[in-house]
This record gives C-alpha cells, structure tokens and sequence, in this order.
C-alpha cells in the first residue's frame, strides 16, 4: 500500500529510506480541480525498470482509486499521458523512474496551458478547435494507372510531421499561448503549425493556404524560441524543418499577388474569416466543454 | 431522470478507432445524422498503436499478387474457419480502401517507382503490407480522424457507452452514455448502432492492449440480444516484451521478423525450424541457407519459419520456455542486431528502437530482445452478416476487431487494419441505409435508461472491494486457466471462479464523486469484461480440438469432421450465457478450387 501525506508542496519530506528497508519512492501528485487544489505526496515501494506512469498506475490502484489521469498505450504512441514531470513537459510511459533524482519527491503537475479538469487531466478542447480550422487536404487527379506516384525523397519531410502523436506537449511550452490565454483565439501553436507545414510540403496536395497560415493561424507569432522541438517525444524538428519553411513560403506568398488572383479564379479558396471557419468547422464535444466546470460531485 | 442530456441521430457509431471512423466517413456521406462516441480522446484509439501495416494485394513488390492470393492466405492462416464470404471481400476490396487513404492524405513508405512499399508478414505469401516505418496505425488514424474532421462529423469524447437501448420488437434503438468528466449521462436514439468498440486484451494480464480495450461493444451486443461468434479463440501475439516487468506485454511488431529478425532460444538455436507443421511444411524453408535468401527471392526459395502463422510460432516459444531454454526474464531471444545494419534497423523499425532503448535500456542494433506471448487480438466477436456488417439483432452493425468470423481461428497481421477500412465503411454504408428507411421519430424507453442510470450509480452504494483488485484477480485467473494452452479442468475451474467474480464485480465500492472517477469507470468496464470471460472460457470447453488460437491440451488435434465445420455462438438467455454449435456457412466451389491449386 502506498502511504499519503497531505501537505502543500516543498514541506516536509517523508522519511528517507534506510538502506535496510526496501527502497521507497514519493511522488508528489497534484491533486484538484477547476476551483484549486495542492500537491499530496505518495509513497510507494521502488520497483525495477519502472516509468512515472507505472507509479502513478500503482498509486491509483492502491490508495487513491479516484486519481484522474490519461493513457491509453503506455508505449509512447498516443500522446495521451501528457504532464509536467519535476517541472519539465514530458510523457508520464516514457520517463523512467531511474533516470529521475530519487532521494526527493518527484513532482509530477498537470500541462499548464491548458485549463485542469481533474488532477492531472487538462481540458485539451483547444488543440481540437484549431485542428477543425485546417483546410483539408486536397490531391490532385491521380495518374493514368490509377495511382500517385511519390519518390521517398519527396514524403520524407511531410512524413516526420505526421509522426506526431499529438501529445500536445510542445503547445504546452509554446510562450505564446502559456503566458497569453488571449491568443490562443489567433494562433495555431507548434503542432498545427506542423501540420500546415505537412500540407503545403506534401507533393499531392494543390491547395494554396499561405495566406490564411499568416492572417489566420499566426504563423507570424512564432518568434523561434525553439522551446517546442526541445520537448517534442516523436524528435520532431518542429522548428527547423517546420515553422521556419513555413514563414518563408508565407513572406513569398504576400508578395506575389498574381498568383494569389490565380488561386481565386481557380476557386481554391482557404477559409478566410473564422466566422467561415466555424461554419465549415465540425462540432467538438465533451464532458468538460459541456459541463466541466457545472459538474456534479454528489454520488 | 428528466434533465437529462439528450441527442437524437440517424446512425451512432461507438468507437473512433480505425473502424468507426472509417464508418463515421461512409454514413455522413450518404446524408444520415451521423454521430461518433469514444472513451478516450479523439486520435488516441488502440489503432493508434497498430505497427507493421495494412495487408492489401496491390501487387506493387510482387506483381504475382492478387486477391485470390490474399484469400487464399487468409483462409490458412484462420485455419479455414473464417467467414468465406467476409475473407473474400476483404481480399477483393482491401486495395482500393487503402488507395483510398491516400487521398486523403496519407502518406505510405514507397518503391523506387513511387508506388506504395510492402513488407514481408507472417503468413503472407508475398509482401503486401503498405506500411510507414513502424507507425502505420497512427498514419491510418490519423488520416480517417482527419478526413472525418473536415467533413464535419460529430464526435462526442471521453464518453463510454454503459448500455444499448431497444424499441418494442427488440430492434436496437439508442444508448445511454456516460461522460467520463463530468460523471453524467447522454441519452443517444438512433435508427441505426455500429459497434466499432475495438478488442478485449485487457481481461488478460499480458496484454498488448492499451486500458480501452475491456470487450465494452462485445458485452454490450450480447447483452442486446445479439449473437457472439467463436469466442475462445484469442490471439497471443509471439512477440511482446517480458522485460522489465511493467513493460510486459507491450508488443514487438511481426514487422521485426519480416524485416529479417529470428528466434533463437538460450543454446543460441533458430527453433523455430524444429516447430514446422506439416499444414505449412510445403511453403516454409526447412534450413537457414534456404530462409536466409527467401527475403530476396521470393520465387525459388520458402519463407522462414519465423514467419509462420502467429498462433504456430507463440506456441512454439511457449514450448521452448517450458522446455528450460528461454532468456533470462522467462522469454526467447529475437535477434535483427546481427543480421541487419543498425541503420536500416532505425530506418525501418525506428519506434521499436525508441521503445526498447526507453523503457528496457536495450539497444537492438546491438543486442537481441527478449520477447514472449502476450494478448493481442480476438478473433471472435458479434457475428455479422458479411456483406452489410449487420448482426442477428435489427438496427445493430459490427466492425473492426469487434466484428467477428473474418478471420477464422487465428488472425493474420496486417489483416486488422484492412479489416477495419473495408468492414468499416461496409457497417456505415449499410447501418445509414438502415436508418434513413425508417421514418418516424425514435421513441426511447424512459424505464430503461433510468435502469441503466440507476444500475450505474449503485457502484457509489458499494460495500464490497476496490475495483481494481478485483480486476487484477480476473486478469490473473484468465491468464492462468484461459491462456494459450488449455486443458478441460483448469477451463471448468475458471467458469467455477467467474460466478464468485460476477458477485464481487456486482458489490466493488467506489470513491470519491462522479467527476473524471477511472475507479468507477473500472467497476463498469468490469462487468463487460466479465461478460466476455464467460463467453470465452465457456465456448473454450465446448471446443475439444486444437485449431488456431484455441489450444487444448486433452485435444492436440485439428477435428476437421466436427469442430471444422461448426462457429461456437454465444447469447445472452435469461441473464445466463448459453453456448452453442452453429454450421459453418459453405464456400462455393469456385473459392473452393482456390485450396486445391497447389500452390
Ligand atoms: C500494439 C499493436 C500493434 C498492432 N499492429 C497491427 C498491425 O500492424 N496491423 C494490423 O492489421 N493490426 C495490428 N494490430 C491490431 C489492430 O490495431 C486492432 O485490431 C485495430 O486497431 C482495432 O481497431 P478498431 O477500430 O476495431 O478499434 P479500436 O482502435 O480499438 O478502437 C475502439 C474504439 O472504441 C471506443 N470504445 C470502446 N468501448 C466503448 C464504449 N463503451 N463507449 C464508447 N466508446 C467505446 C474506444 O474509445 C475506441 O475509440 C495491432 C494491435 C496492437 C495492440
Ligand atoms: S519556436 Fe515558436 S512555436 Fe515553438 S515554442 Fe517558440 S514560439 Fe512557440
Ligand atoms: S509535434 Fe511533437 S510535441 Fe507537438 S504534439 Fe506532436 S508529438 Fe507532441
Ligand atoms: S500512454 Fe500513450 S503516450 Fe503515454
């Protein structure tokens, strides 16, 4: 069983395990909701070879069934298990308990952008809200055989920006939206600036979207601080390969107004207000847009 | 219940993995009210962990292939148990489904010609699985949520489905749902349900499943009155992690073997050469000098053992372990570090990389891994009409894992996600026809959703245990008695310990309050699992052979006279689950001739 102690962060710390003992582990969860809520300390036994999320699992299943967290793989494939691991964004299956300093509480905090629901569960609906604003992809006609044909060389950038897991991690340390609740109306952040990279570099594609990744999506926010790529699990060079290309196709873009008339006569229009946005824009819905905050917490 | 959140629909599709996406696409198309309901967030679907590829003859490494091939294949590789009907359509039409996907973004590995790449899998005659590195899932996912985006389906998260609701002649009619954040409940009508809900791994303790795959849309079919078909047969995949312990049970992709990887056991030995079954012994090399040049050539030379069917190969390691020559954490050794160069391992493989480096401090360009059976797939499920996925219960469709027959005793990989494009969009075409035939509004039956309401909340009253000690107790139980190799004793002994098990299930007591709760949503999960433990050990006895994923070891044999031409069914009559013996429906004698071509 794991024991608890209830106390604000940066108290007391549990007794130091003796070397006679079987080696104990604390982690310090944060434990709330949308009203408040304080970091509670756990201790537990240290078992071989295991990642934060195994503790968190051990924690949930022995002293605090209620604990509320996401996962779904456990192997680093589904950005589900998203949190601030001793202060640094990581993912909770892929961080191994060893290779965290183990003689003080390991803190362990929900993302901070984005609004807790419970414990270590945020509300991502954001990231949802921006991903429906993307306008589609959209191939051209396919060869006389009835395929595409593509060269490796030619996919191989679009391809590294589709190994995101949508983690949302690298949204979570973006400044402009951590420290700036109000862009987050005028800005698409690092993944969805991925995914617009992904789409103008993809070889199929013949939508022309540069325009609305300036005026729209605020490509022009971004001010390279690189901070995304540094937390990025999949090793994405968000920044680099992404984010830069992708001001320097949108700079060409406002300069060349013939092409941009040649775009619109072919009716290959992106959305361009957010009003036309949402009118093309599917409907998100979950427990915690809907009724997050009203919940009730009566049994 | 009066204030309760209510949305009526044309077609609501429960699961937004691979399958109910791919539904979700084809139901908004043709105009239906189309809806989508997930556990978990949309993206994060178990397909999302899906690895190799997707089985699809399109011929562009092998010109010689060709549907009748990929039946062929998948036929053997189900111990010819399968669904004719269902094999033969997904190994005509798997093709254009993943052609499809391209045109909606996806963006395959290539030839040198620019055509989408295949690769090597066991049980398939030629390389056919279109694949990207070793993420195909997460490609595929992506590319169906995306398409789904733009065409403005609506997708309710993080919501679980507890109950179907049915109309007065039986016919399924909505559901009652269950915000996992809020603790509240959503009242779905609907002319027409698919079930696309995904596996049952987690009723077992190594599983290869992430928590979601509970056998929800199994139970909740059952419990509507619907047929289950072939339950017993569960597929361990041969190759999961054993090592560190939490780790157990996360998969290695076949894809490892496919790319040249093999079993060695403690002495150093490919075993897998003494394991040949005299069902495949024609087509496998029977020397590492012939398998060893079958990667390259493929016309003159037999493909290696370790590409047998995965049923042969988890029972073969399984064997080897009992026999006292496993590694040191209780597994065998699979080796690609000295067969292959360390950059084509991390150009091909490079989450396997990721995965064993992270979380085993392995490196596999340099070391072997150490692997074992872990559970992976069922291949038994709702039993559905091949053409139009509807089951034996009116206004209820079935697809993707939850569907069963397409894959007979035993899964080939590669199988899953083509199942679930071509299945998929079959259960959205055909649920959505469904719907917009009937006319008239959809009149819920309020007493059975405040049943179902109440029933739910009774969980807070609970005296009895903590739900996931009970959950363990059941995983530990299947995995000891209904594991890969089976014996009449041990299965009656696990029917014995499932009734105390409904009793503790029924009293566990829940903490805390009704917002995002996983202890409550376990003891609600319990009870699908349960559901499917039963089906599974019940129809497990009544089968007294060996064939694919069911093993018996009072029955070593294949019994093609009996067992051979009979599915197991599963229902739900009077609370209780009654197995029984159903023909098997007769191929025409044009598949037949298929068999006898001797290739
Ligand atoms: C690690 C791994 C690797 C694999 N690799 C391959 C491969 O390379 N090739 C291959 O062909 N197959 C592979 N498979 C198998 C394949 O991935 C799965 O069989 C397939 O993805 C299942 O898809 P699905 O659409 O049926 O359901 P899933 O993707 O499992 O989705 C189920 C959906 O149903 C929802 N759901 C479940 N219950 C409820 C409920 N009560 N209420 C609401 N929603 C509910 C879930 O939230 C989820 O959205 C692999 C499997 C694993 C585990
Ligand atoms: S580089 Fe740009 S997108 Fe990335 S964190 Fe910095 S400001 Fe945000
Ligand atoms: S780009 Fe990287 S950090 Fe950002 S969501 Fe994708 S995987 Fe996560
Ligand atoms: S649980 Fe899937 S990434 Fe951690």
């Amino acid at each position: 069983m794991a024991s608890t102690t209830e106390q604000a962060a940066s108290t007391t710390r549990p007794a130091a395990p003796s070397s006679t003992a079987r080696r104990a582990v604390t982690l310090r969860l944060w434990r709330g909701d949308a009203d408040g809520g304080r970091f509670v300390d756990y201790e537990v036994p240290a078992l071989e070879g295991e990642v934060v999320l195994d503790v968190v699992h051990r924690i949930q299943a022995t002293s605090a069934p209620d604990l509320a967290v996401r996962w779904n793989c456990k192997a680093g494939k589904c950005g589900s298990c998203s949190a601030e691991i001793n202060g640094k964004p990581r993912l909770m299956c892929m961080t191994r308990m060893s290779t965290l300093p183990q003689d003080e509480p390991i803190t362990v905090s929900p993302m901070r952008t984005f609004p807790v629901i419970r414990d270590l569960v945020t509300d991502v609906s954001y990231n949802f809200t921006v991903a429906a604003a993307i306008p589609a992809f959209s191939p051209g006609p396919r060869e006389a055989d009835g395929t595409y044909r593509m060269a490796q060389v030619d996919v191989d950038r679009s391809q590294e920006f589709r190994k995101c897991i949508e983690c949302f991690l690298c949204q979570n340390v973006c400044h402009v939206i951590r420290d700036h609740e109000d862009n987050k109306a005028h800005y698409a952040g690092p993944r969805f600036l991925i995914r617009l990279a992904e789409l103008e570099m993809h070889p199929l594609d013949n939508l022309d979207r540069r325009r609305y990744i300036s005026e729209q999506m605020g490509v022009g926010l971004c001010n390279i601080t690189k901070c995304c790529t540094e937390v990025c699990p999949e090793g994405i060079h968000i920044t680099d390969n992404g984010i830069i290309p992708l001001k320097e196709r949108v700079v060409d873009a406002r300069y060349d107004p013939v092409a941009w008339l040649g775009r619109k006569l072919l009716g290959r229009k992106a959305p361009q207000s957010a009003a036309e946005v949402a009118a093309v824009a599917p409907l998100w819905r979950n427990g915690a847009a809907k009724h997050g905050s009203a919940a009730s917490k009566d049994a | 219940m009066a204030e309760l959140e209510r949305h009526d629909v044309d077609v609501l599709i429960i699961g937004a993995g691979g399958s109910g996406l791919r539904a979700a696409i084809e139901a908004s198309a043709t105009g239906a009210r189309t809806a989508v309901v997930c556990k978990s967030l949309l993206g994060k679907a178990h397909t999302v962990m899906a690895e190799g590829g997707v089985a699809a003859a399109l011929g562009n490494v092998w010109s010689e292939d060709n549907w009748k091939v990929h039946f062929r294949d998948t036929m053997r590789g189900g111990k010819l148990l399968n669904n004719w009907r269902m094999a033969q359509l997904h190994a005509q039409e798997a093709p254009d489904r993943v052609l499809e996907l391209e045109e909606w973004g996806a963006l395959f590995d290539r030839t040198p010609d620019g055509l989408i790449l295949q690769r090597d899998f066991g049980g398939h005659r030629y390389a056919r699985l279109a694949h990207v590195g070793d993420r195909t899932g997460l490609e595929l996912l992506r590319t169906v949520q995306q398409r789904s985006v733009s065409l403005g389906v609506e997708v309710f998260m993080e919501c679980k489905i507890v109950r179907l609701l049915h109309g007065p002649s039986g016919e399924v009619n909505g559901a009652v749902g269950l915000w996992r954040e809020s603790g509240r409940f959503v009242v779905f009508s609907a002319k027409a349900v698919v079930l696309a809900s995904g596996g049952v791994g987690k009723t077992w303790k190594f599983t290869s499943n992430s928590w979601e795959s509970t056998g929800d849309g199994h139970a909740l079919a059952l419990w509507a009155g619907a047929d289950l078909i072939d339950m017993e047969f569960v597929q361990f995949h041969p190759t999961g992690m054993v090592w560190p312990p939490s780790a157990r049970g996360i998969l290695v992709t076949e894809g490892v073997r496919g790319d040249g990887g093999v079993l060695r056991n403690s002495e150093g030995r490919r075993f897998m050469f003494d394991y040949i079954p005299d069902f495949y012994a024609k087509e496998t090399a029977d020397s590492e000098a012939e398998a060893d040049q079958w990667y390259e050539n493929k016309r003159d030379f037999r493909r290696p053992p370790e590409l047998l069917p995965r049923d042969e190969v988890a029972r073969s390691i399984n064997s080897e372990v009992k026999a006292g020559r496993g590694s040191p954490h209780g597994g065998v050794f699979l080796d690609i570090a000295s067969r292959r160069s360390a950059e084509d391992i991390k150009r091909r493989l490079p989450s396997m990389y990721h995965q064993f480096k992270e979380l085993a401090d392995v490196d596999i360009t340099a070391e072997p891994m150490e692997v074992g059976p872990t559970c992976h797939y069922i291949m038994g499920g709702v039993r559905v009409d091949g053409d139009t996925a509807a089951s034996t219960v009116a206004g209820l469709y079935a697809c993707g894992e939850v569907a069963g027959g397409m894959h007979g005793a035993n899964r080939l990989g590669g199988n899953s996600l083509s199942d679930l494009l071509v299945f998929g969009r079959r259960a959205g075409r055909y649920a959505a026809e469904h719907a917009l035939g009937i006319t008239g509004a959809t009149v819920v039956d309020e007493a059975q959703v405040d049943a179902v309401c109440n029933e739910a909340l009774g969980y807070f009253d609970g005296s009895g245990e903590n739900p996931y000690a009970v959950h363990q107790d059941l995983q530990e139980t299947m995995q000891a008695l209904v594991g890969i190799i089976r014996t009449e004793s041990e299965l009656v002994e696990a029917k014995e310990r499932l009734g105390d098990f409904s009793e503790r299930a029924g009293t566990v007591s829940v903490e805390g309050h009704r917002q995002f709760n996983p202890g409550w949503h376990l003891a609600l999960d319990l009870q699908s699992m349960l559901a499917v433990a039963n089906c599974t050990t019940r129809s497990a006895i009544e089968r007294k052979e060996s064939r694919g994923g069911h093993t018996r070891d009072d029955y070593r044999e294949s019994d093609p006279d009996h067992f051979g031409k009979i599915n197991m069914v599963s229902r739900l009559r009077d609370g209780v689950v009654e197995v029984s013996e159903s023909p098997l429906p007769t191929m025409p004698a044009e598949l037949q001739a298929l068999f006898e071509e001797g290739h």
